[in-house]
């Protein structure tokens, strides 16, 4: 994305592949020519993946577990849709959200999709969370050499305590259990606000217990949808609408909130 | 991330936010190269005078050389002017002082606090006028590598954590917060993110600017 | 020694300074770890390390006058650095010039073509200058340094030998001179809402709404650009200005957590104190 500045940004594409301005006119590199070593200049190689933005956030509480992303659909500066759900229900506790590529998260939830079928059909019962993570892990790392583009956050509530977990994974399918997690293209600026609130790490002169009091589910809702609205203020790539999948032991609940759409 | 940006090298951040009748402007102490850190006791933040304050983030041999540059302008102005720089005054110096290095610029990024007199007609303080009953209003602004000059009402930040800190910003400030208020809000938003990033952190210091002095904190933080 | 040795006198002659090139190509080349700066880019871009305005920006010309508009998003990569920045800047009292592009040099560039221009209005002795001299001085300035001030303009005014007259100027220095215009990286979508809503003789109100509309569409579709919407309405032989800062809130945050978030004092664990403060000295004057 470090690209260096070129006037694409304000010229019809016409004008951005012209040659560079000290280039003398009509030159043609000699074929033997060694290969330019400056990055600006060498032609843009294709590549099999594409970003197409987007936010997603996982949390959890004592009794539930919220997941959360926004709908923005976006290829650099423009964006073909506003309204691409980045959230699939993966069983009636468990609730997957991924942001990153647009094509791979479809061809990743399809595929967790029919293996979770399949599981149901074997073993007559639907896979539990701890499971349900594992099979997406297991599903990365079978492309651990092309990876599937996509960057995952798990959400649900255990079947036997009804207590929330979410994990966090990487495009390759190392996790991590958590109480709270996010990715995607607003990663760096939600992240912080999550913490603060929910870890309290940075609030050392409070005794440990008192630092990170629960919060209930109105209250992390809240927080979600203040992240949620920051990240829109700061994220070019977030916006539109946000989706909330609220899991608790009465089922999972959906909500959608407006965001900014600039 | 930090790879090939000469403003990343060294690590470090500035952030600043402006409260009621009164501004912060807070940074961390690490100094290091790429992923080694070599000190914790940087020092980022410039007091021009008792009003104005500069902080530099980036390359770290450009932000002291642009600190000891800012500094000798401004003795100069104060010699030739007898009163100090009013905040706009100073940010309109420091916005040409890099955009004159257009093409071969210095890797810094500007932040600058200070409280701005109300009244337009009246300088700012030099000593001998100094008033009590003045109103003082917030000035915050940031600048990037090139000079390009933004004037906020609410925070200005700068340095290799800079997205996060806009989130937690965004989130956390308010209008209307007082000096204790105002500090609690500046040192929780970068405590949060220096946590998230191993560029900076190292300890942290905040000042508050307020009409009747400056209150120096320096805070307790991860140290790794 | 010729003009051109500013740079070594540390630039109080003017135009920039070259000081820091070299040192700059080697750390750049040293950080690539390509220690040969001979091999690096002879005219580095640091620009992308800056703040730039994505932007849509735009102009309808109409019978009394011209209409400008711009969004006010500036952005840092993916980052929206400011939220409100001011895109139209001022040349003259009778022109306006909206600036996409480098940040700093669409600031630098207006404001030193605008003091050019108030000098050659005092030298010339007249209450106006006409908006070709600004279009020359501007190209002039802009061709001289071969597009990498990259500054893309769009400039409207009005003076008594032309009327109403409207140009883009491109980063490199070439001009057109249109009835309707649009720059940015908005550009496309600002044009699609002129190129179907423009007509011959628009009304002042409807040129207004028409500006309004091509930058919404920017703002809207354009990642680019975004927040509100600033209109500059030049007319009346130049003599009246409206300049509409804010004309449209378009955007705004949807939400804001209703209990705030409180941070009682004392949160933050502080390992030393210290209170500097001011003492005011005052001058004692006595009649005695």
């Amino acid at each position: 994305m470090d690209r260096p500045l070129s006037h694409s940004s304000f010229l019809p594409p016409l004008f951005s592949s012209a040659p560079h301005p000290l280039s003398p006119p009509h030159s043609v590199p000699h074929p033997s020519a060694a290969p330019s070593v400056n990055a600006a200049e060498r032609p843009a190689r294709w590549s099999p993946y594409q970003d197409n933005g987007g936010t997603v956030v996982a949390l959890a509480g004592r009794d539930y577990a919220i997941v959360a992303a926004d709908t923005r659909f976006s290829v650099s500066f423009s964006i073909p849709t506003r309204e691409f759900t980045k959230i699939t229900q993966l069983t009636d506790r468990v609730v997957l959200a991924s942001a990153g590529m647009g094509a791979d998260r479809q061809y990743l939830h399809k595929m967790l999709h029919t293996r979770l079928a399949m599981y149901r059909h074997q073993h007559q019962r639907d896979m539990s969370l701890p499971a349900a993570a594992q099979m997406l892990s297991n599903t990365l790392y079978s492309r651990r050499f092309f990876p599937i583009y996509a960057f995952n956050v798990l959400g649900g509530i255990d079947s036997a305590t009804g207590e929330g977990f979410v994990y966090g994974y990487d495009a390759i399918g190392s996790h991590e259990q958590l109480k709270v997690v996010c990715s995607g293209s607003g990663q760096a600026i939600v992240q912080p606000v999550l913490d603060q609130q929910f870890s309290g790490r940075q609030r050392y002169s409070v005794p440990d217990a008192e630092r990170a009091p629960s919060l209930t589910l109105e209250q992390a809702t809240a927080l979600v949808r203040d992240a949620f609205a920051s990240a829109t203020e700061r994220d070019i790539h977030t916006g539109d609408a946000l989706e909330m999948w609220q899991i608790t032991a009465a089922g999972v609940r959906q909500t959608r909130y407006e965001l900014r759409k600039d | 991330m930090s790879g090939s940006n000469p403003l990343h090298y060294n690590g470090g951040v500035v952030l600043s936010m402006a409260g009621d009748n009164c501004v912060s402007i807070a940074s961390d102490h690490r100094f290091g190269m790429s992923q080694l850190t070599l000190a914790c006791d940087a020092q980022r933040i410039e007091p021009l005078h008792d009003r104005l304050c500069v902080g530099l983030a980036g390359l770290a041999t450009d932000c002291t050389t642009l600190a000891e540059r800012f500094r000798y302008k401004h003795n100069m102005y104060r010699l030739r002017e007898k009163r100090v720089m009013r905040p706009r005054t100073f940010a309109a110096v420091a916005s040409s002082t890099l955009y004159e290095k257009r093409f071969a610029p210095y890797f810094t990024e500007v932040v600058i606090a200070g409280l701005e007199l109300e009244e337009d007609g009246k300088r700012g303080t030099s000593g001998a006028d100094a008033m009590t009953d003045a109103v003082y209003r917030p000035y915050v602004c940031s600048m990037d590598l090139l000079g390009a000059l933004m004037v906020t009402d609410n925070f200005a930040l700068a340095g290799t954590c800079a997205e996060s800190l806009y989130g937690t910003c965004e989130t956390f400030w308010q209008p209307g917060l007082d000096p204790d208020a105002l500090f609690e809000v500046t040192a929780q938003s970068l405590l949060a993110a220096l946590d998230r990033d191993c560029m900076s952190g190292w300890g942290a210091v905040v000042h508050v600017l307020t009409p009747e002095g400056i209150t120096t904190r320096e805070l307790e933080a991860r140290m790794d | 020694m010729s003009s051109s040795s500013s740079s070594s006198k540390g630039g109080n002659g003017g135009g920039f300074n070259f000081d820091h090139h070299l040192r700059n190509q080697w750390i750049t080349a040293c950080l690539q770890g390509n220690a040969d700066a001979s091999t690096t880019d002879p005219v580095p871009n640091y620009a992308r390390h800056a703040r730039k305005t994505g932007t849509t920006i735009a102009g309808v010309q109409y019978v009394g006058g011209v209409v400008l508009g711009a969004d006010t998003r500036a952005t840092e990569d993916t980052v929206v650095a400011d939220k409100n920045c001011e895109k139209i800047h001022y040349l003259a009292s009778n022109m306006y010039c909206c600036g996409a592009g480098t940040a700093a040099d669409t600031e630098a560039t207006t404001r030193l073509i605008a003091s050019q221009l108030e000098l050659h209005r005092q030298a010339v002795g007249r209450a106006r200058v006409p908006v070709v001299a600004a279009v020359n001085m501007l190209k002039r300035h802009l061709f001289r340094y071969q597009g990498y001030v990259s500054a893309a303009l769009v400039l409207g005014g009005v003076d008594e030998w032309h009327g109403p007259s409207l140009y883009t100027i491109y980063p490199h220095g070439s001009v057109d001179q249109l009835p309707y215009v649009s720059m940015g990286s908005g550009s496309l979508a600002a044009m699609a809402v002129f190129e179907a809503g423009w007509r011959e003789q628009l009304s002042e109100a409807d040129a207004r709404q028409l500006v309004y509309e091509a930058i919404t569409a920017g703002i809207e579709n354009d990642l680019g650009s975004g927040s509100n919407v600033d209109l500059c309405v030049i007319k009346d032989g130049g003599r009246t200005v409206e300049y509409l800062r804010g004309y449209a809130q378009e955007q705004v945050r949807t939400y804001r957590k209703p209990d705030g978030y409180a941070f009682p004092k004392g949160t933050t664990a502080v390992l030393a104190e210290d209170f500097r403060k001011y003492v005011q000295v005052r001058k004692v004057v006595s009649d005695l």
